[in-house]
């Protein structure tokens, strides 16, 4: 049959932004996520967007059960996975109804026609079919028949065709990879690893995914197809990953590099659940799970095992961190090692529990009673989320104390390609147990004092169970300075919150300098943010800065202490925004901290700014 | 368990430099020397021994006691040990608290701590009050308590702690009181021998707030009519001549009974082993509270599954099906591509 076929026109794209949109069940975030699969292996640059609804199964058919992938694949090097989709793969009418606003204007559209009947019509709130109403006029249209052509295809080799429709998605990832000229064999050979067992299913789909193909290559339909190069990247080997996998990888290395075992208290939430099943994944690393029977009982085994001797870690969303207050604040007291990560959602309360936000960063700084400092680490990149867990690691372990580790939404389930580190490069974190007494009592008996400080860190000594000589007794209430007993000493009261504060703010000699990018030296405008804001940043202040406008990026990684010298870059600008996925959470705390008249740019729409969204803002604050 | 000796100890060894702070009078002190008497017996180092608690008065206690230790928050002790006990299987965790520490705002990690399992002897100090906040009803006061917070006389029905344990799958639980040293010491040797979660319920006087909430039942002159030994293989009779005994009812019930009414091969012989925890239940109900004849002694002691032994084989299998940890390996084990 190929050979029929006029051989459509290839046209180079430096970049195209895909986005496929189904019912819940039509297995869109697989699709979306073997497209991407088969971009990175082919060697392009890419950042995805996965957006599903909060419920298992929506009513099938409806606005609220659609689920979304997309994706920005490039022959450059990118940051987000772009604003507006080129191309939207709509499976059904509830799917095409939510996502065509996204849509670049023009851009084209991709129908599963058979989908396009009257209960999913009604179902989805259309009168008559948007198909043939002229609605869609100002847009490319495909109708594809992809339902019926999957299960013509897999008549042949016995399968039922009720189970052929579930293969439908494999059809359209074909027809797909088809257009943009994929390559198919990352898909064909994902295929056989993951259904090999079932050798009907993958029949299916090998079917459903080839006859996709062949359909785009002979249906004399489109009359072009596409085509990005691979990005030119630093030379490595490269993995596509996710926030939640390099966080849960980045916590094992932790584990290695300090030479300790990994405990890990937590209880299921979205969307930080995947921390805990990677986790459990990896027992022969001495990594110790415990599913905990509430998010208190997450945190506080994660604090026993830390007095233990372990790395404690505790992973939750904002729900979880509300409930852990009081633990965190015991560790606080106690001055044990603790990693607490928050891997932000739209709240309050419930809220989104699938979409992003990052509106916990004043409950991660102050949502504790009483003089409770503990530091903070923000992610900001998928791929960067293995190292901000090694750094949280590594000031929870130095310093003896909590630490918050900040993700979001966005970065747990995004994905981008990661040039993995040569695992000799990372630095060893040096974790010595107290082994000797350190003190000598009224009696002039050699004891242990447990609150007996590092001069240079003030981080107490570390002294786990099992060791001879050292037995103490430590606790939430206020203790005496240097011995640990019990005092209600108002004298002592202060010193010993001075102490606490000034061992964190010490944290500051300690971390790196604010990362900086852009027009350092003379910009007009700085734009500070954090977290997973990076991307939207980085590309919105290219498009400004490429129009002639002179812009710095600060970003911050360390949210407390803040980096030594933020005052300073800071008063550096004539003028200062702050992008946030809140209502203004960072730009309240330097504002305090440094009385700078630095403006919040606010965003709480379950999803992360687009680059167009930052460099109108760039724009509109701007000092022409 | 260890071929190394452990150098013997004395009470004094076991005891810290710290003064116990309780009221003069209070039941804490009786059980403090208890333990710190026996704890010789058990032949442990100090430093393999942690004591961890929460909040309330009973929560004072590792301060007082020379081994390792955290005073934590309140409730949460169970879960904290869980953590540390899974971490370091080598230990001795023994958790202190009171019924309100463990029954109420703890509740919830009391039940979870013991269908897992986890190695801890749990020591539940029950004088149905909260003392340290001064005097309010606790999860086991009585109906009708009258307290600052209950002027009219409180409303809940209360806990029975020995039948929460039971409900709650705990592979060993028993009952004891302040009054009687021999009894509490053997209670808690048994319960730490036993491998997994025990829980030992310890009736305590708080003089304070409660004072005699369980004259009617412990004190000297009442103990032969009021308190129902429970010993292994042995008939459960009770009385100054014995003259009472405990017959299991066709409506699942356990009923005390004068022995000379009954035929005497009806009276029930203790089995703390039955796997089945229905009779030890039953038991449990004989009692609603310190005014009639009320069991004391090992209601249940069977083996079931130590839960950090279980976590500690599962690593051991993962090391045998993914081989030692290669954190190279780890990164690589996704799909890669080389630019």
């Amino acid at each position: 049959m190929a050979d029929t076929a006029a051989v459509p026109e290839v046209r180079q794209l430096d970049s195209i932004i895909v986005r496929f949109a189904g019912d819940s069940g039509d297995g869109m975030q697989l699709t979306g996520d073997r497209f991407t699969n088969a971009s990175a292996v082919f060697g392009n640059d890419l950042s995805t967007l996965p957006e599903f609804p909060a419920e298992i199964r929506a009513p099938q058919g409806t606005l609220a059960g659609v689920s979304a992938f997309q994706v920005q694949v490039s022959d450059h090097d990118i940051t987000t996975p772009g604003d507006a989709p080129n191309v939207l793969i709509a499976m059904n009418p509830a799917a095409l109804k939510k996502e065509l606003h996204r849509l670049e204007p023009g851009g084209t559209i991709i129908v599963n026609e058979d989908a396009f009947e009257d209960r999913n019509l009604a179902k989805a709130g259309y009168d008559e079919t948007p198909l043939e109403d002229g609605s869609l006029d100002a847009y490319t249209m495909f109708k594809v028949p992809m339902t019926s052509l999957t299960k013509e295809v897999c008549k042949d080799i016995g399968v039922k065709p009720r189970d052929a429709e579930r293969s439908k998605n494999f059809f359209a990832l074909g027809l797909v990879s088809w257009l943009y000229t994929r390559p198919v064999e990352p898909t064909l050979d994902w295929i056989k690893a993951k259904f090999g067992r079932q050798e009907l299913v993958a029949a299916a789909n090998t079917a459903a995914f080839n006859a996709g193909h062949a359909f785009g290559e002979t249906a004399e339909y489109f009359d072009v197809t596409y085509e990005v190069r691979p990005a030119k990247l630093q030379p490595g080997v490269y993995t596509n990953i996710n926030g939640n996998t390099a966080l849960s990888w980045g916590l094992i290395a932790a584990g290695q590099l300090a030479k300790l075992p990994i405990f890990l208290g937590s209880y299921p939430i979205t969307p930080a659940s995947d921390i805990l099943h990677e986790l459990s994944k990896h027992k022969n690393f001495g990594v110790r799970t415990l599913q905990a029977e509430d998010e208190i009982a997450a945190v506080g085994s994660a604090l026993g095992a830390a007095y233990g001797g372990h790395l404690g870690i505790t992973a939750t969303s904002g729900p979880g961190i509300a409930l852990k207050g009081e633990t965190i604040g015991l560790a606080v007291s106690l001055e044990l090692p603790l990693i607490v990560i928050d891997i932000q959602r739209g709240g309050p309360s419930t809220g989104l529990p699938t979409k992003t936000e990052a509106s916990d960063l004043l409950m991660a700084m102050y949502g504790r009673h009483g003089e409770s400092p503990i530091p903070i680490v923000a992610a900001y990149t998928a791929s960067q989320c293995f190292h901000a867990a090694i750094e949280a690691a590594r000031i929870a372990l130095k310093y003896r104390t909590p630490v918050m580790l900040l993700s979001d939404g966005y970065l747990a389930n995004g994905t981008e390609p990661w040039r993995l580190p040569d695992v000799e490069s990372l630095d060893e974190i040096d974790v010595q147990f107290a082994t000797a007494t350190n003190a000598v009592d009224a009696e002039g008996n050699a004891v242990f004092h447990p609150y007996v400080r590092d001069p240079e860190t003030l981080a107490r000594p570390w002294a786990i169970p099992g060791t001879p000589e050292l037995m103490h007794r430590i606790g939430g209430i206020e203790k005496e300075d240097g011995t640990g007993n019990i005092s209600y000493d108002p004298e002592n009261h202060q010193r010993m919150t001075d102490l606490r504060a000034a061992k964190i703010a010490g944290i500051a000699n300690d971390i790196p300098p604010t990362m900086m990018a852009g027009d350092v030296d003379d910009a007009d405008l700085l734009v500070l943010g954090w977290g997973s804001t990076w991307g939207s940043i980085t590309s919105g202040m290219k498009r400004a800065r490429a129009e002639g406008n002179k812009v710095a990026h600060a970003h911050l990684t360390h949210i407390n202490p803040f980096p030594a010298d933020l005052g300073d870059v800071l008063a550096r600008y004539p003028r200062v925004i702050v992008p946030e996925m809140n209502m203004g959470q960072l730009s309240k705390l330097v504002r305090a901290e440094f009385l700078v008249d630095a403006t919040a740019v606010t965003k709480v729409k379950g999803q992360p700014f687009t680059a167009a969204e930052i460099h109108e803002a760039i724009l509109e604050n701007i000092d022409d | 368990m260890t071929d190394i000796v452990v150098p013997e100890t004395t009470k004094a060894d076991w005891t810290s430099d710290q003064e116990p702070r309780w009221c003069p009078g209070c039941g804490d002190y009786s059980i403090l020397t208890a333990l710190q008497m026996m704890m010789p017996d058990l032949g442990l180092r100090r430093e393999d021994t942690v004591f961890i608690s929460g909040i309330g008065c009973a929560a004072r206690f590792p301060y007082y006691m020379n081994t390792y230790g955290i005073h934590s928050i309140h409730g949460r002790s169970p879960a904290i040990a869980t953590g540390l006990a899974m971490a370091r299987p080598d230990l001795n965790i023994f958790v202190i608290g009171g019924d309100g520490d463990m029954l109420s705002i703890g509740g919830n990690h009391l039940i979870h701590s013991l269908r897992r399992n986890v190695n801890l002897t749990i020591l539940l100090f029950n004088n149905q009050i909260y003392g340290l906040t001064k005097g309010q009803y606790s999860p086991t006061s009585e109906i009708g308590k009258i307290t600052k917070s209950t002027p009219i006389g409180s409303l809940d029905e209360p806990f029975n702690p020995v039948s929460v344990a039971l409900g709650a799958e705990a592979s060993f639980v028993a009952r004891t009181h302040d009054m009687d040293r021999a009894h509490m010491q053997e209670m808690m040797r048994r319960a730490f021998e036993h491998q997994g979660s025990s829980l030992v319920e310890v009736f305590q006087n708080c003089n304070v707030f409660n004072d005699g909430a369980f004259a009617a039942i412990t004190k000297k002159a009442n103990r032969d009519e009021m308190l129902i030994p429970l010993r292994q293989g042995e008939q459960i009779r009770f009385g100054a001549d014995n003259e009472h005994g405990v017959v299991f009812g066709a409506d699942g019930r356990a009923t005390v009974v004068d022995v000379a009414d009954v035929d005497e091969s009806q009276i029930l012989v203790h089995d703390e082993s039955r796997r089945d925890a229905s009779l030890a239940f039953a038991l449990s109900r004989l009692s609603s509270g310190p005014y009639e004849p009320t069991p004391v002694g090992i209601f249940r002691a069977v083996d079931r599954p130590e839960y950090a032994a279980e976590a500690s084989k599962q690593l051991a299998f993962a090391q045998e099906q993914s081989g030692p940890a290669d954190l190279r390996a780890l990164l690589h084990s996704h799909q890669t591509w080389e630019v």
